[in-house]
């Protein structure tokens, strides 16, 4: 199950990739995944040099960090300047929000880096006279880990801000926008196996474009693709499972059970797109307790910006450009020294073409 | 529970009766040598023939028990892999800790134990130190620094600037096992939980490793031990220097399962994971096969691969090649993604 | 962070328990794998397993590409895997 040799072996990837080319349809096919573990596994085993060229795969909005609106990142500062103690996931405090949470922290807010919502609440649990606050950004993958702990109980000191993102109303956004013009998305593998497939093939049927599921191994993505070209070439707007092993059609009831108790779903900002209806994970009623800017006093900035002058990473999180494209990149944006999201967070799309350059 | 006698206090600092007992009890009867039993202001050391490596580091490793070592292992370790892959032979240590006031008296007593098996275990004496005690919350635990000096060989490496395309790339062993090590033990995973498996710092002197080279008849171009920002780091930074692009092949990289996994669930990659006991030289085409041959017999260098070359300036200071044929860049990072790793 | 990987549980208490990759162990919390028992593959996010890994699709898919990459003109695969069709 986790030998890495089966996924990687160069052989079989080759022969996908063969098969992938007996698909030719005879028009140009421009294909979107929605996972920035999916760009950072295509980037890292070069996967798009051996894709035809008549297919075009380009990345979507598959970061949960990267569509976190600047005001929200914003919330996350001004709750630790206000005293609080705040815990994130480790790219999130190098994003730019006007400064950073790390820099925030630099000069003294208590600003901490944890990688599960559990040692937030542990912490909590440990420093019972300060408030806890863990910046909830996250698809669905982590939005049930965080509804696990408030569902079983969080210490009384410990609350949250909620940012999470669902992903299939992006998706059909996506879809009913005219000049992005999709034939058929790479399903998020790790995002789907808590939504299971069932939650994408309404979507499928309704727009008439195929999707499928596909892992993060050498091997799955082409598998995948492979999957959905052939759906491509034939027209057939269906969700399938190439990701069996961890996807089910009804994903995992008890986790979808634990998000939907404690959240309930919103219209939501994704930072550089805009408003996406239904897409917000948003604290339900009975955990309303639970909301740090309630608790510490604080609403949104409108003043902040979601883009710095010259950044365009609402078009790449569309698909609309490629990072190449964006004047900024690999010059004044770089992972040193990001201007946007894109290219600071480990599922930015941007981060993923940087680091894994490889042509002159 | 510790009492007042269990600890390190500031008194210990002071340098009066307190500091010489410490000293005595705990430095001297651990590293225990002629020049340090002398117990001087300065060491008096025999004469060297032949030119003089010196090398100084700093030690601030978080936290500083982990599997497979120490922050003295690493201490000793660190010093004479610096002067081996200079090309000296290491002779002499110098130590001075800076303690925090309420570092237990057993946990010190353990890092100096450990320092003076590393020493005996690398053939070299700790001559010289000192102590020092700052107020509880002033310093973590307990920091070392170190100063090492070497004879230098008449042969050592001309350095990074020697790089030239055609030259053979080595790595000693696997890489990133330190660093995977340290994330791993941060991050509430337990890196040696599985007795068969998993992963330890690979803390260990090389300088045996680099005998093994020259009595091979190898006179490597350059040396370096991968420490932090890893292989990838100590690679990118020498082909900048030389003008030149090392090319990797990552199915020659070797790496633990135990790493790989580490590195799966903290979405860190290896190259960029500090190695300890490890080292990198760049040698003549012509040499490779006999290198790895000579490094391979060597305990310690069971593992030891050519993994690449030197090749003409090209996108990047480093550039991997994937099974696929596919080719990425490498390059260094401004900020290691790890602090505190050694 | 979307990281998840299959970890082995090798240790069940309760909602609590432990999983192995690669020789390296952690904490994992089975809050949301209600049934899942010692021995399982489950996949692993931010310190909770979220789903269990279905080793019969692995061990399908794993047969499907060791015939691909022997035969360049093998089928897709077994139907109701998501093969072409």
């Amino acid at each position: 199950m986790t030998g890495h040799a089966e996924w990687r072996d160069p052989v079989a990837v080759r022969r996908l990739a063969g098969e992938i080319a007996r698909l030719d349809p005879g028009r140009p096919v421009k294909l979107m995944h929605v996972c920035g573990t999916h760009e950072n596994a295509i980037c890292r085993h070069g996967l798009r040099d051996l894709l035809p060229p008549w297919v075009r795969l380009v990345a979507g909005p598959g970061c949960p960090v990267c569509v976190c609106p600047a005001a929200e990142i914003d919330l996350a500062i001004r709750a630790a300047k206000a005293g609080a103690i705040v815990t994130t996931f480790g790219d999130v405090a190098r994003v730019p929000a006007r400064t950073t949470l790390m820099e925030a922290r630099a000069a003294g807010a208590d600003a901490r880096v944890v990688y599960s919502v559990a040692d937030a609440a542990l912490f909590a649990a440990a420093n019972p006279g300060r408030e806890v606050v863990f910046f909830a950004v996250g698809f669905e993958t982590t939005a049930c880990t965080t509804a696990a702990v408030l569902r079983s109980g969080a210490p009384r000191n410990f609350s949250i801000i909620a940012s999470h993102r669902y992903v299939p109303p992006a998706l059909d956004a996506l879809l009913a926008t005219p000049d992005i013009g999709l034939d058929g998305f790479l399903l998020p593998g790790h995002a789907t196996s808590v939504t299971g497939l069932h939650a994408y093939a309404p979507l499928a049927a309704r727009h008439g474009v195929p999707m499928v599921v596909g892992g993060f191994e050498p091997v799955d993505v082409m598998v995948a693709l492979r999957d959905l070209l052939a759906r491509v070439g034939d027209g057939r707007g269906e969700a399938a499972n190439a990701y069996r092993r961890a996807v089910r059609d009804d994903g995992n009831p008890a986790a979808m059970s634990a998000i939907f108790d404690v959240f309930e779903l919103r219209d939501a900002a994704w930072r550089g797109i805009g408003t996406i209806p239904g897409s917000g994970l948003g604290l339900a009623p009975a955990h309303a307790s639970r909301d740090a800017t309630a608790r510490l006093g604080l609403a949104p900035d409108p003043a902040i910006p979601d883009a710095e002058p010259g950044c365009r990473c609402g078009d790449v999180l569309l698909g609309r450009v490629e990072p190449e494209d964006c004047p900024l990149f690999g010059s004044a944006c770089e992972p040193d020294n990001p201007v946007g999201p894109c290219m600071v967070a480990i599922e930015g799309t941007c981060q993923a073409r940087y680091r894994h350059r490889g042509h002159a | 529970m510790t009492g007042r006698g269990d600890v390190v206090t500031l008194a210990h600092g002071s340098g009066g009766r307190l500091t010489r007992d410490l000293v005595e009890s705990v430095f001297r009867s651990a590293f225990s040598n002629p020049a340090l039993d002398a117990m001087g202001d300065s060491a008096a050391l025999p004469r060297v023939d032949g030119r003089i490596a010196m090398t100084t580091d700093g030690f601030v490793v978080s936290p500083a028990f982990f599997p497979g070592g120490d922050i003295g292992r690493l201490a000793v370790n660190g010093t004479v892999n610096d002067l081996a892959v200079a090309g000296a032979v290491p002779l002499y240590l110098t130590a001075a800790c800076v303690l925090e006031e309420g570092l237990p008296l057993a946990d010190l007593r353990r890092v100096a134990a450990s320092m003076a098996d590393a020493a005996r275990a690398a053939g070299v004496a700790i001559v010289t130190g000192d102590t020092k005690v700052v107020e509880h919350g002033h310093g973590d635990g307990i920091f070392i620094v170190t100063a090492g000096l070497g004879r230098l060989r008449e042969d050592a490496p001309p350095g990074e600037r020697a790089l030239r395309p055609g030259h053979a790339v080595l790595v000693s062993g696997p890489v990133g096992d330190h660093g995977a090590v340290i994330a791993a033990t941060r991050s509430g995973l337990d890196p040696a939980g599985d007795p068969d498996g998993g992963v330890r710092s690979d803390c260990a002197p090389v300088h045996h490793l680099v005998d093994a080279l020259y009595a091979a008849g190898v006179r490597p171009v350059f040396m370096r031990d991968p420490t932090r920002g890893g292989l990838a780091t100590v690679l990118a930074e020498s082909a900048r220097a030389a003008g030149v692009t090392i090319e990797v092949r990552e199915d020659d990289l070797p790496i633990r399962d135990g790493v790989r996994g580490v590195c799966d669930v903290l979405g860190l990659d290896p190259l960029y994971l500090a190695c300890e006991g490890r080292f990198v030289a760049v040698v003549e085409a012509a040499d490779a096969a006999r290198a790895v041959l000579a490094l391979r017999a060597v305990p310690g260098g069971s593992l030891a691969a050519s993994i690449g070359s030197v090749i003409p300036k090209g996108p990047g200071p480093v550039l991997l090649r994937t099974g696929f044929g596919g080719r990425r860049v490498y390059d260094t990072l401004a900020s290691d993604p790890l602090p505190r790793i050694c | 962070m979307c990281l998840a990987v299959p970890m082995k549980l090798v240790e069940v208490t309760g909602a609590a328990g432990r999983a192995d990759l690669g020789g390296v162990r952690r904490a994992v919390a089975l809050d949301l794998v209600p049934g899942a028992s010692v021995g399982d593959y489950v996949l692993v996010h931010a310190g909770f397993a979220i789903q269990v890994m279905d080793e019969a699709a692995a061990a399908e898919t794993i047969a499907m590409l060791r015939e691909v990459a022997q035969d360049p003109d093998a089928p897709p695969g077994p139907p109701g895997d998501g093969g072409p069709g």
